[in-house]
C-alpha cells in the first residue's frame, strides 16, 4: 500500500530525512518511533505531500505521490492534482487541528460537503454514524472548545475517516492528551486497525505498538536505524541507539 | 454585609451633577437656537444629505473590504509581484492624507477628461479593442468621492485582513488540505471564517470612522453630503451652531445603528470560541 523509497528532505542546509525507506502492506499497521526532532513528522507530511521531497519516491496504492509518470518521465503535479491525491489519505495531528468555528458534526462532514459535494442530509447521516463509531454520537452539536482533548482527537479521527481514505496517518495522536484520556483514543485506533485499515502511526505508546503494529521503525536523526516486527525492534533491538532510546521511554 | 463602593458612587454623582449643569445651561442659551435645531433636524434636505453620507460610507466600505481582502491575501502569497504590488499600494495610500488624496482624485477627472480602456494600438477601421470612458460626464463627483475613499480605506483594510489571516493557526490549513480541500476552499471555508473573528472588530471601527471621514469629500468637491449640506444651509441663514448640532445628531444616529450591527456580527463569528456558549440540541 505504501512504498517509500530513499526519501531525502532538507530544510535549507539541514538534512532532515536521509534515504528513508519504508513499506507497509495493505491492512497493516506500521509504527514509527524515535526521539524528538528525528524527522518522524516530516516523513508523515511528505507521504501526504504537505511537504515536497528533494529525492526519492513515495508510492501510495501504486500512485506516485506528487508526481505523474508519462513516457518514462516524472512530471510534478499541479497543486489541484495533489489536492485530489490527498483525499485518499487521512491524517490525524498531534494537536487535533479541529476547525474551531464548526460543531463536531460539521467538522466531520466538511470534507464530504465541500470536497466530495455530497448532499448535506446524506452527509449528516454519514457523519453521525462516524461520531457514533468513535463513541461521540451525543456530542455532535458541541464545538471543539466544549470537548475534552480525547474527545477532540476522536472527532478528528472521524473527520479523516469521512473521506473513506485508503491510508491513515497518525502523528503522535495521544501525546497532547492527559494520561486518563489516552485509552479512549487508542481504543478507537485499535478498532480501526481491526477493520483492516492501513495505518502509519508515529507514537510513543510502546504498549500500543507492541499490541497492534505489524512492523516498527525506529528513526533517529533522519535515518531509519532499525525496523522489523514489534518483537524484534522492541523486544530484541540490535542497534545501540535503539536500545538507548527504548531504555528511556520504557 | 456586602461590599460598599462609596468612592465610586461619589465620583459618579459628581459626573451626573456636572452633566446636568451643562444640559440645563445649554438648553437656555440663545446661541444654540434650539428652535432652529428642531426645525432643521428633520428638514427634507438634511435627511437626503444624511442618506448621501450613508451611501458614501457603505459603498466605499464595501469596495474597500473587497479590495482589502484581495490585497491582504496577495501580501501572503509567495508570488513576489503580487506581494510587492500590495506593499506599494498600502505604502502610498496609507502614507498620504486622505484629504489630499480626495483633492487629487477631483483634479484627476480634469487632467484626464477621457480614459481609454483596452489595447490602444490595435484597431480595424472604426472598430477598436476597448472603449472610451468620458470622466467628466460619466463619473459624477459622487463616484469620484467613492473611489477616493475606497482606495484609501483599502490600504487599512488590507492590513487588518493580513493580521486576521496571520492569527489563524497554520495547523488549520494543513488539516483542511489533509481532507482534500483546495487552497481556495481552505481560504473560503476554514481560514477566512476564523480570521473574521479577528477582522470584524477593527473593521467595525473602520466603518464608523468612514462615516465621519465622508465629511472630507468637500475636497473633491462634492457638496451633497451631510456636513457640506448643513454648512450650506447655515451659510444662507447665518446660524451655524444649530446646524452643526443637527449634523452631529445624524452622525450619532448612524453610528449607533452601525455599532449595533457590529455587535451582532461579532457574536455570529465568535461561535465556537466561547466555552460557555449554550449548546442547542
Ligand atoms: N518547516 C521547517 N523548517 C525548518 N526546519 C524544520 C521545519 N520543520 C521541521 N524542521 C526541523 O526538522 C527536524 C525534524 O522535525 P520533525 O518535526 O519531523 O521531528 P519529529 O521526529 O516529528 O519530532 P517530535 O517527536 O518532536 O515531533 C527538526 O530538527 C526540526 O527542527
Ligand atoms: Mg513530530
Amino acid at each position: 500500500m505504501v512504498d517509500a523509497q530513499a526519501i531525502n528532505k532538507s530544510y535549507g542546509s539541514h538534512k532532515v530525512l536521509k534515504d528513508v525507506s519504508l513499506t507497509v502492506k495493505p491492512g497493516e499497521v506500521a509504527c514509527i518511533i524515535g526521539p524528538s526532532g528525528s524527522g518522524k513528522s516530516t516523513f508523515l507530511r511528505c507521504i501526504n505531500h504537505l511537504e515536497k521531497i528533494d529525492a526519492g519516491r513515495i508510492f501510495v496504492d501504486g500512485q506516485i505521490i506528487g508526481y505523474r509518470e508519462a513516457h518514462g518521465k516524472l512530471y510534478e503535479l499541479r497543486e489541484s492534482e495533489a489536492d485530489i491525491q490527498r483525499r485518499d489519505i487521512g491524517m490525524v495531528f498531534q494537536r487535533f487541528n479541529l476547525f474551531p468555528h464548526m460543531t463536531a458534526l460539521d467538522n466531520v462532514i466538511a470534507g464530504l460537503i465541500h470536497v466530495q459535494k455530497v448532499d448535506k442530509k446524506k452527509a449528516e447521516v454519514e457523519g453521525l454514524a462516524l461520531l457514533e463509531r468513535v463513541g461521540l454520537g451525543n456530542k455532535s452539536t458541541h464545538f471543539p472548545s466544549q470537548l475534552s482533548g480525547g474527545q477532540q482527537q476522536r472527532v478528528a479521527i472521524a473527520r479523516a475517516l469521512a473521506m473513506k481514505p485508503k491510508l491513515m496517518l497518525f502523528d503522535e495522536p495521544t501525546s497532547a492528551l492527559d494520561p486518563e484520556l489516552v485509552g479512549d483514543v487508542l481504543q478507537v485506533m485499535k478498532d480501526l486497525a481491526a477493520t483492516g485499515m492501513t495505518m502509519i502511526v508515529v507514537t510513543h505508546e510502546m504498549g500500543f505498538a507492541r499490541e497492534v503494529a505489524d512492523s516498527v521503525f525506529f528513526m533517529d536523526e533522519g535515518v531509519v536505524v532499525e525496523s522489523g516486527t514489534p518483537d524484534q525492534v522492541l523486544g530484541n533491538p540490535q542497534e545501540a541507539r535503539t536500545r538507548e532510546f527504548l531504555s528511556k521511554v520504557l | 454585609m456586602p461590599l460598599r463602593h462609596y468612592k465610586r458612587w461619589a465620583v459618579a454623582l459628581l459626573l451626573l451633577v456636572a452633566l446636568a449643569g451643562i444640559i440645563v445651561d445649554a438648553a437656555s442659551r440663545e446661541a444654540y437656537e434650539w428652535s432652529a435645531f428642531r426645525k432643521y433636524l428633520l428638514d427634507g434636505r438634511v435627511i437626503k444629505a444624511s442618506l448621501v453620507t450613508l451611501e458614501l460610507t457603505l459603498l466605499s466600505m464595501f469596495f474597500a473590504i473587497i479590495l482589502g481582502v484581495a490585497l491582504g491575501v496577495m501580501r501572503r502569497t509567495e508570488n513576489p509581484i503580487f506581494k510587492n504590488f500590495a506593499w506599494l499600494f498600502i505604502w502610498i495610500f496609507r502614507g498620504t492624507p486622505v484629504y489630499v488624496q480626495l483633492v487629487f482624485w477631483g483634479l484627476f477627472s480634469t487632467i484626464y477628461k477621457e480614459v481609454f480602456i483596452g489595447i490602444p494600438w490595435i484597431h480595424f477601421g472604426d472598430f477598436s479593442l476597448g472603449f472610451h470612458l468620458t470622466l467628466s460626464q460619466t463619473a459624477s463627483l459622487f463616484w469620484i468621492a467613492v473611489l477616493g475613499l475606497t482606495l484609501n480605506e483599502a490600504a487599512y483594510m488590507a492590513e487588518i485582513v493580513r493580521g486576521g489571516l496571520l492569527a489563524v493557526d497554520s495547523g488549520q490549513e494543513e488539516a483542511a488540505k489533509s481532507i482534500g480541500m483546495s487552497s481556495l476552499q481552505t481560504m473560503r471555508y476554514i481560514v477566512i471564517p476564523q480570521a473574521m473573528r479577528v477582522i470584524i472588530p477593527p473593521t467595525g471601527n473602520e466603518v464608523i470612522s468612514m462615516l465621519k471621514t465622508t465629511s472630507l469629500v468637500t475636497a473633491v468637491p462634492l457638496v451633497t453630503d451631510l456636513y457640506a449640506r448643513t454648512r450650506d444651509i447655515s451659510n444662507e441663514t447665518y446660524n451655524p451652531i444649530p446646524l452643526l448640532l443637527v449634523a452631529c445628531t445624524w452622525y450619532l444616529f448612524y453610528t449607533t445603528i452601525l455599532m449595533a450591527a457590529q455587535y451582532f456580527l461579532e457574536k455570529r463569528f465568535g461561535r465556537g470560541f466561547n466555552r460557555n456558549a449554550v449548546i442547542s440540541a
